[in-house]
């Protein structure tokens, strides 16, 4: 009797305090709320910075639906776990952050809980966001309370339970928010440091190009060796790097600046909109990114110089290069491709010669087969490459004959598996990617106004 | 010899198969209603419709059309009697030099027959891809519209291509 009655008494104090501990975990105060702080309050010289670090974030990207009003969120981005939507952090009173101070804005930054106290989800990466200084959030602060502020209501999330409910966010944080700061490596030079710090922390480059585990979060043995972002794969930016020539500085910075490199190629799918970003901001913190990720991908062994000679021996010599149409793939490739991709006109106003390109060296064949289907949209308002798609004009076994033979002859890997089960995907996300554009902003909003070019 | 199925018509075209689809129309079949522009897939001035969908005859090989139905803007109407979309193009005065307009027309229609009714930022997203350096743009946009409101409202042209294929 008496023993029962222990055994009970210390079953109830476990799990009360298993409750506390529990609370602690998972519980967050609010913090309480400001009248949105008046735009002239923030130093333009802040602000100022505050954009280019917004623009090193491509806080952007999520933040705005495509044609949509800036920073007002409502981009559905799918997980393995369902879909999530950006929120609105524009100084919007009732919708986005007008009434969060910058406290609020700094502990959602550090460690994911917004103003109210509620966990978010860690598609905001705010497992890279630590690393940001205070100083940092406080100029990305001043730079969002200065935007326009939108109404626009945060839509509902598909989640499924329990991962609809906010605390479950909690226990993932217990197990991979380690919620450190950036510590700068005396070793390295400040250079590198600048740029450690921003690939690390602010540009959170690990959130696509590194592979997750089952539970989400990124792979930290594995950090950088090329992970997944809609229909596209982000490739492995290390030693397990598969471009074919090694990636150098000065190609590194020349690619995140301009949006594409001689020996690399145009960055498309989600990449270009980071380097659209970076083209804006000081050239010093891209030079910084630049260097610092040379040093991740690695001095290249010996075997890869030696294969990279061979593919630039490859390209310079014309014998080789003579297309062959002695397949089907090999014909579409002759005639449909080889006008640009083996015209000698330098990039960016040919095709890159595709012994060249990642993509074919790839692990899969969605970054190509979204490129043949879609094409390279031109940057508005700039010079910027561009490549006609084929969606229209070449049909699904016709766009697989053709990757199995630019994977033959243009990368050393063995052939793909499932090509044409990758194309027809790629072909259904296309589709869904253009149904869901919404009306593009800054247009007039109708052409019929006669008097009113 | 291939065959090559252009305007309802099946046509014995004598071609390597790589040859540009332009250059058979153009060259073989003495249909000039698509425009070599750029020949690169660039500016859109190419644009005929193969089975329903907008495509760049320039960069397109006849190797790729097995099968396939093209319709240039020939197949659309005729001087006598003109499509809606050449009709609106008219009466909007659409077209300055022209070079861009049968392109443009082109990839107009294969969007009208898919989007019957577009909005005015579905057009420009669409008509992207074409260019036009005598900045006609806002009448190409009206005429758009217009031909959307004439295959809607007004009874079909006469040789029944009135869009709907």
């Amino acid at each position: 009797m008496s023993k029962s009655r222990i055994i009970a008494g210390a079953a109830i104090t476990a799990l009360i305090g298993g409750a506390i501990a529990a609370f602690a975990v998972v519980w967050r105060p609010a913090i309480e709320a400001i009248g949105p702080p008046a735009p002239q309050s923030f130093d333009p010289a802040l602000v100022k910075r505050g954009r280019d670090l917004a623009a090193i974030g491509n806080c952007s990207d999520c933040h705005t639906v495509r044609g949509g009003k800036s920073f007002a969120g409502g981009l559905p981005v799918p997980t393995p776990f369902g879909t999530i939507y950006s929120s609105n952090i524009t100084p919007d009173a009732d919708t986005g952050i007008g009434r969060w101070s910058e406290a609020a804005f700094r502990r959602a930054m550090r460690s994911g809980v917004d103003r109210a106290g509620y966990h978010l989800y860690p598609t905001f990466p705010y497992d890279h966001f630590t690393n940001v200084t205070d100083e940092d959030d406080r100029a990305l602060y001043a730079f969002l309370m200065t935007r326009p502020a939108v109404h626009a209501p945060a839509r509902a999330n598909n989640l499924a339970f329990p991962l609809n409910q906010r605390f479950v966010v909690a226990g993932w944080k217990l197990l991979f928010l380690k919620g450190e700061t950036y510590k700068p490596d005396s070793a390295q030079s400040a250079e590198w440091n600048r740029g450690a710090y921003l690939v690390e922390g602010l540009a959170h480059c690990g959130a696509c190009h590194t592979p997750r585990n089952v539970l989400g979060a990124e792979k930290a043995s594995a950090a950088f060796s090329g992970g997944d972002v809609d229909n596209w794969h982000a490739y492995a930016i290390n030693a397990k790097s598969l471009s074919p020539l090694p990636w150098t500085t000065e190609a590194l910075f020349h690619y995140l600046r301009q949006g594409w490199d001689p020996d690399h190629g145009v960055a498309r799918g989600p990449m270009a909109e980071v380097v659209g970003n970076l083209s804006s901001v000081p050239q010093s913190d891209v030079h910084a990114i630049a260097l610092y990720m040379r040093s991740v991908f690695g001095t290249p062994t010996p075997d890869r110089l030696s294969q990279a000679s061979v593919t630039q021996a490859q390209i310079k010599s014309p014998s080789v290069q003579a297309a062959q149409a002695d397949s089907p793939g090999g014909s579409i490739y002759a005639a449909a491709c080889a006008t640009c991709h083996e015209s000698d006109r330098p990039l960016p106003y040919s095709g890159i010669n595709l012994r060249l390109s990642t993509s074919l060296s790839a692990p899969d064949p969605r970054n190509a087969a979204n490129i043949i289907l879609s094409g390279i949209r031109p940057v508005a308002g700039e010079r910027s490459p561009i490549m006609p798609g084929f969606a229209n004009s070449m049909n699904d076994d016709q766009i697989s004959a053709l990757l199995n033979y630019l994977r033959g002859r243009f990368s050393n890997q063995p052939a793909w598996a499932g090509v044409e089960q990758t194309v027809r995907d790629a072909r259904k996300s296309e589709t869904v990617f253009l149904q869901t554009q919404p009306e593009r902003s800054g247009a007039p909003a109708s052409s019929m106004q006669r008097d009113k070019p | 010899m291939m065959t090559l199925k252009v305007n309802g018509h099946d046509h014995q075209i004598d071609a390597d198969p790589d040859t540009p689809l332009l250059y058979a129309l153009r060259e073989e079949l003495k249909l000039n209603a698509a425009k070599f522009g750029c020949g690169l897939g660039q500016c859109g001035a190419c644009t005929v419709i193969v089975d329903g969908k907008a495509v760049l005859s320039c960069v397109t090989p006849l190797l790729l059309l097995d099968g396939k139905q093209v319709t240039t803007l020939e197949g659309l109407g005729t001087v006598e009697t003109p499509a809606p979309i050449q009709r609106a193009f008219m009466e909007e005065q659409a077209a300055q030099c022209g070079y861009c307009i049968a392109g443009m027309m082109m990839r107009a229609q294969a969007l009208l027959q898919r989007n019957p009714k577009p909005t005015d930022a579905q057009i420009r997203d669409e008509l992207e891809p074409n260019l036009c350096r005598c900045g006609t743009h806002m009448r190409i946009l009206r005429a758009v519209h217009r031909a959307a409101q004439l295959m809607d409202t007004a009874e079909l042209t006469t040789n029944g291509q009135g869009g709907v294929q």
